[in-house]
């Protein structure tokens, strides 16, 4: 294996065991959280996003690393996003925590995860339909938040910070 | 922040933190190792694999499409990435004794019934929808909501808010709201 690939696994490993040890991995935590009872999976996710934020643009700005934002194209992710939930919600799994599932016993997430694969397919044949359709509407490009509102991505980090904070309080308070 | 731990999870805020120290490792050891930072995602590697797959069927039509073409049908960081996402969670399992096998999730059985046939139609095109709905996103809950929330793309606030939102609104029609 190359280096490439030893530092994806490693990196995956990691990965996979704080996403088990979080508790994330399950159907129920997933479903729990679009249910509003249990928002364990965001919990967990709102925390990496506070740490990593920070350290992201730390070193970003420091010319260290470079951001890999991904394109605002309006039809993309507005309707991928939309297919994207509605999907999650059925199958009770994402992508990455399909995987994860199958680790912990979770078994009937392979049935997911050979749906995923199907859908990866269909899409790359439809691929040239999408692009002259939805993908066509509008894009804006890789865009930042901080860039679009003309402000240092610091107030953005601080403004996120108290948001989150407030949102943690709120979750422990109703017991979620 | 008492209970749920007792099976021997950890708080999901401190797990959740540990990520995101992850995030910024992984995005620096990237960045020196392999010349280009690469950041957490999963989501891609379906597009791979299912490229590798049919790649045995009909290699052809494999190399003639523009999709698998963009996206490079090859084991690169990522689909090792996801490989050790299975090793992770199985040694994680097995470190608190949580792994258990589960054919159909509790909450659908609530409402489907404890067939696996009827679990395994609603999950296969459960995941088409979500796959394509993905790839068309160009990313999923780790790429947009990790990795994209974390550099404050726009584009993951706004695939963020979509993927809860139809999420919420598919499960409580779905599902519907049991009493907490």
């Amino acid at each position: 294996m190359s280096t490439e690939q030893w530092m994806g696994l490693v990196t995956g490993i990691l990965f996979g065991f704080l996403l088990q040890k979080g508790r994330v991995l399950r159907f129920e935590k997933q479903v729990g959280a679009m249910l509003i009872q249990d928002m364990t999976i965001l919990k967990f996710m709102l925390s990496a996003i506070l740490v990593g934020m920070v350290g992201i643009h730390l070193l970003a700005g420091a010319g260290i690393i470079t951001y890999g934002h991904k394109a605002m194209n309006l039809g993309a992710v507005l309707v991928g996003g939309g297919l994207f939930g509605i999907g999650w919600a059925i199958m009770g799994f994402c992508p990455g925590t399909s995987v994860g599932a199958l680790g912990e016993g979770r078994w009937h997430a392979v049935f997911g995860i050979l749906g995923m694969l199907a859908g990866a397919a269909i899409y790359a044949e439809l691929f040239p339909f999408f692009q002259s359709t939805v993908l066509a509407w509008k894009d804006f490009g890789k865009i930042a938040l901080p860039g679009a509102l003309g402000i240092s991505p610091w107030i953005v980090i601080a403004v996120f910070w108290a948001l989150t904070l407030g949102l943690f309080v709120w979750f422990e308070k109703n017991d979620l | 922040m008492k209970r749920r731990f007792d099976d021997g999870g950890w708080s999901p805020y401190l797990a959740g933190a540990l990520v995101g120290l992850l995030a910024i490792a992984s995005a620096y050891a990237t960045t020196q190792w392999l010349g280009k930072t690469k950041y957490l995602g999963a989501s891609t590697t379906f597009v791979r694999a299912a490229g590798v797959i049919e790649q045995t069927a009909d290699p052809e039509r494999v190399a003639a499409n523009a999709y698998f073409a963009k996206t490079k049908v090859k084991i690169d960081w990522q689909f090792m990435l996801v490989l050790g996402i299975f090793i992770g969670s199985l040694a994680s399992a097995a470190s608190d004794k949580s792994y258990k096998l589960e054919a159909v999730p509790p909450i659908w059985e609530d409402r489907f019934g404890p067939s696996v046939t009827k679990r395994a139609i609603g999950a296969f095109f459960g995941g088409i929808v979500a796959m394509m709905g993905a790839r068309m996103a160009s990313g999923c809950p780790s790429g947009h909501g990790l990795s994209g929330m974390m550099q404050l793309s726009v584009s993951a606030f706004v695939a963020l808010a979509m993927f809860f939102g139809f999420g919420m609104l598919v499960a409580a029609v779905v599902y519907g709201r049991r009493a907490g």
